[in-house]
């Protein structure tokens, strides 16, 4: 990998995207011992924020934005990783050996040394009439956020247009809020790409018994309008018209590839890299939302690449990124996980449940307090958690350490996982 | 203001100056205080901001949550009885200056 990283020529890192993924990749290469200059340019005013609070405490608690920052002001300035807020980058030029100059919209421009592209996503858009009529939101970042935090103050029909974790966690602010809360989706599950069956199933049973309308495989034909370009709620495909003065989408995030592509790199939903964080080029990393990268876990007949939206693999991948760039490769490999928060539910999951063949419950689902442990050809892959944080911990440790947890002994709840943990027969006469 | 000494295992000392309202976590992470991870951002999912609280500050604090215990019980390096989750310690004027010790790992 000697080859790929260039001795620093003045210019230094240039990290697009002023995101999670972003300030890890420029605090990792300080860390790991890189001294050129470090710039990291974002489009957004804000400063550097946390973006998992958006769909929870931003919208229903006393959050601001300040309060969600990732590093103070000074940690930048002492670090020296300078920071330019409000410019969002449109075209690069490049050079030999990975060096070029980044273009933003108002025509500064960053010549850099290398390039770290932590671009993000964007929500994908409701492609059916209406979509466009005012009181529709999108949630993404800080300013969508505070948008929709002032609409719901004034909305009393809520219609949450997708049943994955934005739109869930938007359902559950909105009804902590005292909206009424429709929520309609494509997929016949709720957080289909995300959860097994039961804990799905679980989470429809869990919404309504807290007063939110579910309803499965019914995706709206079109927003409809109150006459003034304000929209007043969704027709599905029954022709049923469901009611609503303010209608969030959550449908899913289309990676920001634009540039990746406008530099000839290879892209297949989300910019690929490999499993150093680098792109085709063999100069320029990514990391974050944007990238499809090879799974950081064993997946036999599983997809080549994945594309994630998290903030543990926006982390891990860019502390990859970083090392590459620092000359210390060292691949991505390790166990994904993420949580959510809806209500007083905490929902933590860990591992990859693709292509399980077995699963466990360990509790009882309407407790609201319970596990599902996944199994494939004997193996412990991976494991859905609400309200058991403990069981999360356990298992996340021994997928880990590449150990299991047998079936059999994981339904008997007064015994903690952690002391269940067990070599796996399997992995040791592989 | 209130103010946060760190004690890293090796027995480095770090002493940051907190804003009331801001966890002993979210102190440490945006100055870049080794030690402490903190990667679900302070809503107990991840127990990688284990500190072990000076003695002397330890009756001080709001006690531990359901969930924060269960959390304690699976971090990296085991928890004592002075372990929190510095997510949990909110600072303010009242509470003043804490000392607390980050353990050899968080993940």
């Amino acid at each position: 990998m000697n080859s790929t990283a260039v001795a620093p020529r003045g210019t230094g890192v240039l990290v697009v995207g002023a995101c999670q993924a972003g300030i890890q990749l420029a605090c990792s290469l300080r860390e790991y011992g890189y001294t050129a200059p470090i710039t990291v340019v974002g489009a957004e005013r804000h400063a550097p924020y946390q973006r998992p609070p958006l769909s929870k405490t931003l919208l229903h608690a006393e959050t601001s934005p300040d309060a969600i920052a990732l590093r103070s002001e000074a940690f930048y300035a002492d670090q020296g990783i300078r920071l330019v807020l409000g410019e969002r980058i449109i075209r690069v030029d490049r050079g030999d050996g990975g060096a070029g100059v980044a273009y933003a919209h108002s025509g500064r421009s960053f010549a850099f040394d290398r390039l770290a592209l932590t671009v993000g996503a964007r929500p994908r858009r409701l492609p059916v009439p209406g979509a466009d009529l005012a009181g529709v939101h999108y949630l993404r970042d800080a300013d969508d956020a505070l948008a929709l935090r002032a609409a719901l103050a004034e909305a009393v029909d809520v219609l949450v247009i997708g049943g994955g974790f934005i739109g869930l966690e938007v359902a559950a602010s909105a009804r902590v809020l005292g909206c009424e809360v429709t929520v309609t989706l494509a997929d016949n599950r709720l957080l289909e790409r995300a959860v097994g069956v039961p804990t799905s199933e679980f989470f429809l049973d869990a919404h309504i018994r807290r007063g939110v309308r579910v309803h499965l495989g019914a995706p709206p034909v079109r927003l409809l309008d109150d006459g003034h370009g304000r929209v007043r709620g969704a027709e599905l495909p029954d022709g049923s018209v469901l009611t609503a003065d303010l209608v969030v989408v959550g449908i899913g995030a289309v990676p920001r590839t634009e540039l990746a592509e406008q530099l000839g790199l290879t892209v297949d939903n989300g910019i690929v890299v490999n499993e150093y964080g680098l792109t085709s080029d063999g100069t320029t990393v990514a990391a974050g939302d944007c990238v499809a990268c090879p799974p950081p876990v064993d997946l036999p007949d599983g997809p080549v690449r994945i594309r994630f939206e998290s903030v543990n693999t926006a982390v891990e991948q860019a502390k990859t990124a970083a090392a590459l760039l620092a000359d210390r490769p060292v691949p991505y490999w390790a166990v994904p996980w993420f949580w959510s928060d809806q209500y007083d539910l905490k929902l933590q999951v860990a591992g990859l449940s693709t292509g399980h063949d077995r699963y466990v419950v360990r509790g009882e689902p309407d407790t609201e307090k319970f596990a599902v442990l996944y199994y494939r050809g004997g193996h412990l892959v991976a494991g859905d958690f609400v309200n058991r944080p403990a069981d999360f911990l356990a298992v996340r440790s021994a997928l880990a350490a590449g150990r299991t947890i047998p079936p059999e002994a994981a339904t008997d709840t007064t015994v903690p996982l952690k002391k269940l943990i067990a070599d796996d027969p399997r992995q040791a006469v592989a | 203001m209130p103010k946060v000494t760190y004690v890293s295992d090796a027995g480095e000392v770090r002493v940051v100056d907190g804003l009331a309202g801001d966890s002993v976590m979210q102190t440490a992470v945006r100055n870049g205080v080794p030690g402490i991870t903190g990667e679900c951002g302070g809503v107990l999912s991840c127990a990688t901001c284990h500190v072990f609280v000076d003695e002397a500050d330890l009756d001080r604090l709001e006690p531990v949550s359901g969930l924060e215990d269960e959390m304690l019980d699976g971090t990296v390096v085991d928890r004592c009885p002075n372990s929190r989750l510095s997510c949990q310690i909110k600072l303010s004027e009242e509470l003043g200056e804490l000392r607390v010790t980050t353990p050899e790992a968080q993940e």
